[in-house]
This record gives C-alpha cells, structure tokens and sequence, in this order.
C-alpha cells in the first residue's frame, strides 16, 4: 500500500507556510492542501487596509501564483469543508462526502469573526472583515453609505474607521472598554490613537456598550447602553475572533480556546500538529501558553509545525511581532507589551513619532512604536537576543539602540 | 512591458516580464523566483524579500526610506546594495534591471 499523504487542513497564510516548509524539510511525499474558501490562499492584513480602501485588486492579494503549488507538488482541494477528523482509521471526512486518508495532519483553520449577539445583530447593515467576500461586501456596502458605525475599537475596526474617513464618510466608533486596541497595547498609546481618530473627525465613544441595533427609515439606529442612538447606513463589528477548534474537539484533541499545542506544535495527537491563529500554544517567546493572531505567528509557528512533521522538531520562541496601519499612521509592536510593570517613552508624542518601552518581571518585554521604524526594529533584535536593557537607556534618545542590537 | 533580471542565491539567472505598477517583490513572486518569501506581503515589515540591487542601477533605483532602511536591520547580510523588493515600485525606467536575491531563511 502507498503511504498516504501529508494533509493540510486550512488554506490561509499558515497552511500555504506548512506546506512551503515540508518541501524545504525534504518532505517528498504527497502533499494535500484542503481549503473552505474557493480561493488561493490570500493576504487578510489588506483586507483592512489597501483594499478596502480600493487601491489594491484582489489578485494582487494571492500569496503565491497557481504555478507555485504545481511546482512544489501541492495538491488543492479549495472549497471543501473537512467536517470531521477520524483519528482511529486517519482519515479526515469532507464536506463533498469523501473521505481522505492521511499519513500526519496538520490544522491551519484559523478564527472566524465573532458575531455581535445584540437584539438585531442579524440586520444586514452589520458587516464583519475576516474573509476577502467580507471585504468585498463592505467595500461595496461603503460605496453607498453615508453613515458608518464602527462596533470594537481594536485594530480591524479601526483601520476600517480609518479607510471610511479617508473617503469622506461620517464614523462613529464604539468601545466597551474605557481605551482603544486595550488588549494589545499600553493606555499611552491607545490615547494617542484616540485623539489620531478624533482629529481626523472621527466620533470615538469609550465605556460604551452596544444595546440593540433596530432598523430605521433609511440605515439602522445603533443604541448603546447609554441610551444614545447612532443612526448608520453600514455597521462594522470588530469584536474580536473565536479559533476554529471545533473539528479538533470534536476528535477528542485538547482544546481551550484554540487547540491546544505544545512548542512544537504537537495537538494531543501525535500524528497531529496545529499552527498559526487556531492555536492555543506554549510561547517559548513569553514563557507560558497564548493564542496570537498575527502574520509573524502564522508563520513561524507552522514552520515549527512543518519540522516536527519531517521529525526535526524544533521550539517555536520567534519574538512576536504585528503591524497596523492607520491614516498615515504606522504602529508597530515588538514583542509581547502587555501587562506590563513599567513603560517607558522614547520620541515625542505630541510630534507623531514616539515608542513606547515595556518592563515586565525588570526585563524588556516589548514596545509599541509609531512611525518609528528603527526603535521597532531594534527591539525585535534586542528581544531576539535577550539582551538586558534598562529603562534608563530605552528612554535616552542619546543611546542608540540599533548599535547595541547589532552587538 | 518592463524585464526585469532575477539572479537566485544558487546563480541561476532569469530574465522576466513584469508589468509596471506592481512590486519587484510581486514580480518575483508572479514568477517563482527562488529565495522571495515576502512573508509580510509588502507591508515592509519582515524583509524576507531581500535583494542587492546590479551596482550599475543602484543610481536609477535610489536609496531606502527610513522604514525600510530600519527593516533591512532584520536582513541577514546587509550590504550597501541592499534593498527590499515590495519596495521598489516597477517602471518602464527599470527595464533591463539586474536583481541578486539575497539569502532569506525559511
Ligand atoms: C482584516 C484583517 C486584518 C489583519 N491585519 C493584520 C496585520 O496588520 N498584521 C498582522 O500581523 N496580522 C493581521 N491580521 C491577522 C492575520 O491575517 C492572521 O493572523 C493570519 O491570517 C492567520 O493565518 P491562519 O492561516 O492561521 O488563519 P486564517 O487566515 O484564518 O486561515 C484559515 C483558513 O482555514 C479555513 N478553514 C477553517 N476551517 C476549515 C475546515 N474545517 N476545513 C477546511 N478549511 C477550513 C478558513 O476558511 C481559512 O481560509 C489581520 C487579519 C484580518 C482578518
Ligand atoms: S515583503 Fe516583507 S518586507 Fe518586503
């Protein structure tokens, strides 16, 4: 009999990187790559971004040309739906009925967006970005309206809010917390970006709580727990993501809001590892488990994935890193910041350019930095290399930090 | 349309059509250009599209802007040529440039 194959499930940024990286392992194998989209895995950062924005068109967003997969052996089965992982005869069972035998199997299934739970939540004025058809359908959606609402004052809904305001629409942005991007970033920076979105007229509303979205003449009525009503033509939720896990747990995998891998990616199978969004995994970076949702950790993570598979298992401690553009505004984030013990400035806020370094246990952690690219980059190699930094030296312009991370 | 000279970290040379507008980063990847990850998908934020540009165009080229030039810290060995691709936009005024891609993990 034949070995059977090497199965990718999930055809995003983490499933094409298993793959890519089984090659480059010296995987010869069959190789099967199973996707729910219909489409070549893609970019979701400019789904925010560029192109909603419409400068950018879709093919562009493609990670890689068909020829790639034909010339690395990637079988793909787009537009199918693995319903269910049977580990006792190693088959995974797809939603075209077939049943396909694999010989190890990797989970790349990602999140998808949590869906506002509201009273009228199901209006169709409420739009979400996670997929290209989402972005596709809001840029349409936005083309027509006046009046957005923005629900979630994290990254994505930002950035949307960022794009609407740049084609002249009226945006409101509703926060339940009492900051912005509060679970990624130090209150320093989330108000500066609060103050970045008013200025560009922006209606930012913190503590607020969606209560209920209600049709209207034209639009909806946005109400809030504090009894004020946003009228809207479209409403965007960015209220976070939930891990695709189901398949997994139903296959009796370990999962906790993600499914659970060790540092090599290893599921609770195995003959299973998992990578990228979908996983709650053991950070060697941090030194405990976390689920990230992050370019940088797709990657890395499924290339650590990929070695395990081809029995080179190696430990995932890549430094976290995560960008987001918003207006002509670029953050970027080192490391894990928060929670943090001590931050400290670097730049000048008032000047648009400023980092934000972060202490946690007396040891640098992280930084948050706007439009300052080198500090970004020195932290990345600082942390990469563990080297021991005090706060007195991340805050003095005088000390170049980019000399003492080249050593 | 523009050719644009691709040279892979093991020699092998390559000449290719790439339309301008797009990236050399996106002509690359269009291509199959061994050794162009662009992980980050142009967002400079990786530099796993490194590449030293033929001496004899650096001048038509030009010179990193700031975020580049600090995201080419991430780059593995860095030289006076070196740039990042998703950074150089493809114009007609490029036609006939020579691309040494540099050696990018993964
Ligand atoms: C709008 C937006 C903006 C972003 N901006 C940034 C940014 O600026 N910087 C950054 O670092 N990160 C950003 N991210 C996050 C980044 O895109 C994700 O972390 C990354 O895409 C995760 O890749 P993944 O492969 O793990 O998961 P996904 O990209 O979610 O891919 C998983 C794929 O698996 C498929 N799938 C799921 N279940 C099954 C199944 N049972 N059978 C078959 N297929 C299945 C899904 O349909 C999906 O196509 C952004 C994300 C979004 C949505
Ligand atoms: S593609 Fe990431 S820096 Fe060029």
């Amino acid at each position: 009999m034949a070995t059977a194959p090497y199965i990718v499930v999930g055809g995003g940024q983490a499933g094409l990187q298993v793959c890519d990286s089984l090659r480059k392992f010296g995987y010869e194998g069959e190789l099967l790559l199973i996707g729910e989209e219909p489409v070549l895995p893609y970019q979701r950062p400019p789904l925010s971004k560029h192109y909603l924005g419409g400068d950018l068109d879709a093919a562009r967003l493609s990670f890689r040309p068909a020829s790639h997969y034909e010339k690395l052996g990637i079988a793909l089965r787009l537009g199918v739906r693995v319903t269910a992982i049977d580990r006792e005869r190693r088959e995974v069972v797809c939603s075209d009925g077939s049943r396909l035998a694999y010989a190890r199997l990797a989970l790349t299934t990602g999140t998808r967006v949590r869906e506002l739970a509201c009273p009228g939540a199901d209006h169709p004025a409420v739009c979400y970005v996670r997929t290209l058809a989402d972005s596709d359908h809001l840029r349409a959606a936005l083309a027509e309206a006046h009046r957005l609402v923005v629900v979630g004052g994290g990254f994505i809904g930002l950035e949307v809010a960022a794009v609407a305001r740049k084609q002249g629409k009226e945006v409101v942005v509703i926060e339940a917390l009492d900051r912005l991007m509060a679970r990624a970033v130090s209150p320093q920076v989330s108000d500066f970006y609060a103050a970045l979105h008013r200025r560009h007229g922006v209606d930012v509303r913190l503590s607020t709580g969606v209560s209920a979205i209600e049709p209207a003449a034209s639009g909806v009525q946005v109400l809030t727990g504090r009894d004020e009503a946003f009228a809207a033509d479209v409403v965007v939720a960015g209220i976070g993501v939930v891990a695709n896990d189901e398949i997994a747990a139903a296959a009796g995998l370990a999962c906790r809001n993600g499914i659970v891998v060790d540092a090599c990616a290893r599921t609770s199978d195995p003959l299973i590892v998992a990578a990228g969004d979908c996983t709650m995994h053991m950070n060697g970076f941090l030194g405990r488990e976390l689920r990230l949702e992050s370019v940088q950790n797709a990657v890395d993570q499924a290339r650590v994935a990929a070695g395990t598979m081809c029995e080179q298992p190696e430990p995932y401690v890549q430094v976290p890193w995560f960008w987001s553009d918003q207006y002509d505004v670029k953050l970027q984030m080192a490391g894990i910041g928060m929670p943090c013990e001590q931050s400290v400035l670097r730049g000048d806020p008032a000047a648009g350019a400023f980092s934000y370094f972060y202490f946690r246990d007396g040891r640098l952690c992280g930084a948050d930095s706007v439009n300052r690219p080198a500090d970004h980059m020195a932290c990345r190699r600082l942390l990469a290399q563990g080297t021991m930094m005090t706060p007195a030296q991340v805050g003095d312009e005088g000390v170049d930090l980019m000399q003492i991370a080249r050593g | 349309m523009p050719k644009i000279t691709f040279i892979d970290v093991n020699g092998n040379s390559r000449e290719c059509e790439v339309p301008s507008g797009i990236s050399v980063m996106e002509g690359a990847i269009q291509n199959g250009i061994e050794g162009i990850l662009a992980i980050c998908g142009g967002s400079c934020a990786c530099s796993t599209c490194h590449s030293y540009i033929d001496e004899a165009w650096m001048a038509v080229v030009g010179k990193p802007d700031e975020i580049e030039d600090s995201t080419l810290e991430l780059a593995l060995d860095r030289r006076p040529n070196s740039r990042l691709t998703c950074q150089i936009e493809v114009t007609d005024a490029l036609d006939g440039l020579v691309v040494h891609v540099a050696q990018n993990d993964g």
